[in-house]
C-alpha cells in the first residue's frame, strides 16, 4: 500500500490543476457573478441557467461536445490550429479549459449568492462617503463577500479534483500531463492493481475529509454550502 | 381519499419500475470486450433469429473492469474477454460454471481516419508528423499491451512514447483516431473492419510474430450454470454461422482450444 511515482505524479498533477481552475475562475468568475447579482438585464436568467447547466448534465455531454469541439473539424480546434496552438485534447491546458466549465457553477453560485446578500444600502452608504465604483467593490463588497469566496474556493477546488468522466473522454491519460488521481485510481483498479487504488483513494477520502472539516470549522456560521 | 392518490402514486411506481413479468422467454446479460462490438451484434442477432422469444442483452466495456465486476457478482451471465487469462482467472476464483474456451484470436492494425495508412509500417511512427499516436492502455487493456510489444519489437518505442495518447479500451482508442484527435493509432483489426471505418483512411495489418498472440476467451459465469439460454449461446458460439461471423471481423483461430491446453497457460 506505498505509493509509487507515478501516483505522486498523479496528485501533483490533479493538485497544479485544481489550483489553476480554481484561481481562473474566480478572476474570470468573480465579475461574471458580480453582474449576475446585481444586473437589472433580461439576460441575466438566461446566462444563469447557461452557467448553472453543469451541475444537470452528465459529465459524458460535455465530454463528448469537448472531445468533437476540440478536434481538427471542430470550431475549437479549427481556431488553436489557425493560431498554431495545436489541438488541446490530450493536453494540459484542454483540461483547464474543460475544468472551468465544468466547475464554474461551484463558484459562481456562491459568489452570485454573497454579492446578493450584501444588498444596496453598504453600497450606499459607501458612495455617499465619496467612494468610487471600484472603491466601493474593493473596500466594501469583496470584504463584505469573503465567506462566499471561501466556498466558492473550496468546492470549485474539490469539484475539480473530483472531476472524471469529462477527463476520461478528453484526456488520452498521459502521465504528468492528464493522468489525474480519478483515473489513475481508474486504472489501478482496471489492472486489478487494488493495494495501489487503496492507497490513492483511502488518502483522497482522508485528505478530502480534512479539508472539509477545516473549512466548516474556522467558519462555524457558513451558509453558503 | 388522502391515501387514494398515495396509494396509487406508489403503485403506478412500483408498476412501472417492474421487470416485464409477461416477459415468457429466457434472459441473458452477455458482457464482452469492447473489440466485440460490431462482430457481436451481428451474432446476436443471428442467435436471436432462433430465438425470438428470448433476451440477449449485451454490455461492451475493457476486459479488466469486466472481470473486476463479476469478482463482486456483477449479473453477467457470459462473459468475453480480449484476454483468456481473465476467464482462466474466474474459473480459479469459482465464479465460472464452464471452461475457459478460446473464441477468437484478435489481431492489432495501424489505422488513421485521416490519411492512408495502408502503406505505412510501425517504423513510420518515428516521423514527428504523427503528433499523436493512439494506443490502448498497456497497463490493462489486452491491445494495448500488444500494441506497447509491438511498437518495442520495432524499435520505435523510445521514439513514440512521449506522442502517445491512451484509450481505455480499444474502443475509446479507436474513437481518439475516429475524431482526428490523434492523427493515427493502433487498433483492432474486428474494429477497422467494420463499414464505418473501413470507409475512412485506411489501416495496415500488423505482423502477428511482433506481439504475443490475443488469444480471447469466454466463460459461462456461476449464476448462469443453470441458465439453458447461457448454455445455448456458447454453444452458438461454437457453430460454423458464429465462426464465420467473427471470420468476417478479422478474427482468425476461431477453432477452440481444447481445456487443458487454455488451463495451462
Amino acid at each position: 500500500m506505498t505509493l509509487a511515482a507515478a501516483d505522486f505524479a498523479a496528485l501533483w498533477l490533479t493538485l497544479k490543476l485544481a489550483c489553476t481552475v480554481t484561481g481562473l475562475l474566480f478572476v474570470l468568475g468573480t465579475p461574471l457573478a458580480w453582474w449576475l447579482a446585481r444586473s437589472r438585464s433580461r439576460w441575466t436568467r438566461p446566462v444563469a441557467a447557461l452557467v448553472a447547466l453543469p451541475l444537470v448534465l452528465p459529465p459524458t455531454v460535455l465530454g463528448f461536445y469537448l472531445l468533437l469541439a476540440f478536434g481538427p473539424h471542430g470550431p475549437v480546434g479549427a481556431a488553436t490550429q489557425a493560431l498554431g496552438l495545436g489541438l488541446l485534447s490530450f493536453t494540459f491546458s484542454g483540461l483547464v479549459v474543460a475544468s472551468i466549465l465544468y466547475s464554474m457553477p461551484f463558484v459562481i453560485q456562491p459568489l452570485r449568492h454573497a454579492f446578493e446578500a450584501i444588498g444596496n444600502r453598504p453600497l450606499e452608504v459607501a458612495a455617499t462617503l465619496g467612494a468610487g465604483p471600484w472603491d466601493r467593490f474593493f473596500s466594501v463588497a469583496l470584504p463584505l463577500a469573503r465567506r462566499g469566496f471561501l466556498s466558492a474556493g473550496v468546492l470549485g477546488f474539490a469539484h475539480t479534483v473530483g472531476e472524471f468522466g469529462v477527463v476520461l473522454m478528453i484526456g488520452g491519460n498521459i502521465p504528468q500531463r492528464t493522468r489525474v488521481v480519478s483515473v489513475q485510481i481508474f486504472d489501478h483498479v482496471e489492472a486489478l492493481k487494488y493495494g495501489q487504488a487503496h492507497a490513492l483513494a483511502g488518502g483522497l477520502l482522508v485528505f478530502s475529509f480534512l479539508v472539509l472539516l477545516a473549512v466548516y470549522t474556522s467558519q462555524p456560521r457558513l451558509r453558503n454550502f | 381519499m388522502r391515501v387514494g392518490w398515495f396509494t396509487g402514486f406508489v403503485l403506478a411506481i412500483a408498476f412501472a419500475l417492474s421487470p416485464t413479468a409477461a416477459h415468457a422467454g429466457g434472459s441473458i446479460t452477455v458482457a464482452a470486450a469492447a473489440d466485440l462490438q460490431f462482430a457481436m451484434n451481428d451474432i446476436v442477432t443471428a442467435f436471436r433469429q432462433a430465438h425470438p422469444a428470448d433476451r440477449v442483452d449485451v454490455i461492451y466495456g475493457s476486459s479488466g473492469q469486466f472481470y473486476t465486476q463479476i469478482r463482486q457478482r456483477a449479473p453477467f451471465d457470459l462473459y468475453f474477454s480480449a484476454d483468456i487469462a481473465y476467464p482462466q482467472a474466474l474459473v480459479k476464483a469459482g465464479l465460472a460454471a464452464s471452461v475457459p474456451r478460446r473464441y477468437a484470436i484478435g489481431r492489432i492494425v495501424l489505422w488513421s481516419a485521416t490519411l492512408d495508412a495502408s502503406k505505412l509500417r510501425l517504423q513510420d511512427l518515428a516521423d514527428p508528423r504523427f503528433d499523436r499516436i493512439a494506443i490502448a492502455n498497456p497497463e490493462h487493456a489486452p491491445y494495448g499491451k500488444r500494441a506497447q510489444q509491438a511498437l518495442q519489437a520495432s524499435g520505435v518505442w523510445g521514439k513514440v512514447r512521449d506522442r502517445l495518447v491512451y484509450g481505455e479500451n480499444i474502443a475509446q482508442t479507436a474513437q481518439f483516431v475516429q475524431t482526428g484527435n490523434a492523427r493515427i493509432g493502433i487498433i483492432a483489426l474486428s474494429l477497422a473492419m467494420n463499414p464505418a471505418f473501413a470507409a475512412r483512411g485506411g489501416y495496415a495489418l500488423i505482423p502477428a510474430d511482433l506481439h504475443d498472440p490475443l488469444e480471447q476467451g469466454y466463460v459461462i459465469t456461476r449464476r448462469a450454470a443453470n441458465n439453458p439460454l447461457a448454455l445455448a449461446f456458447a454453444r452458438f458460439i461454437e457453430s460454423p454461422q458464429a465462426k464465420a461471423i467473427l471470420q468476417r471481423y478479422g478474427f482468425s483461430g476461431t477453432q477452440p482450444t481444447p481445456a487443458h491446453e487454455a488451463a495451462s497457460r
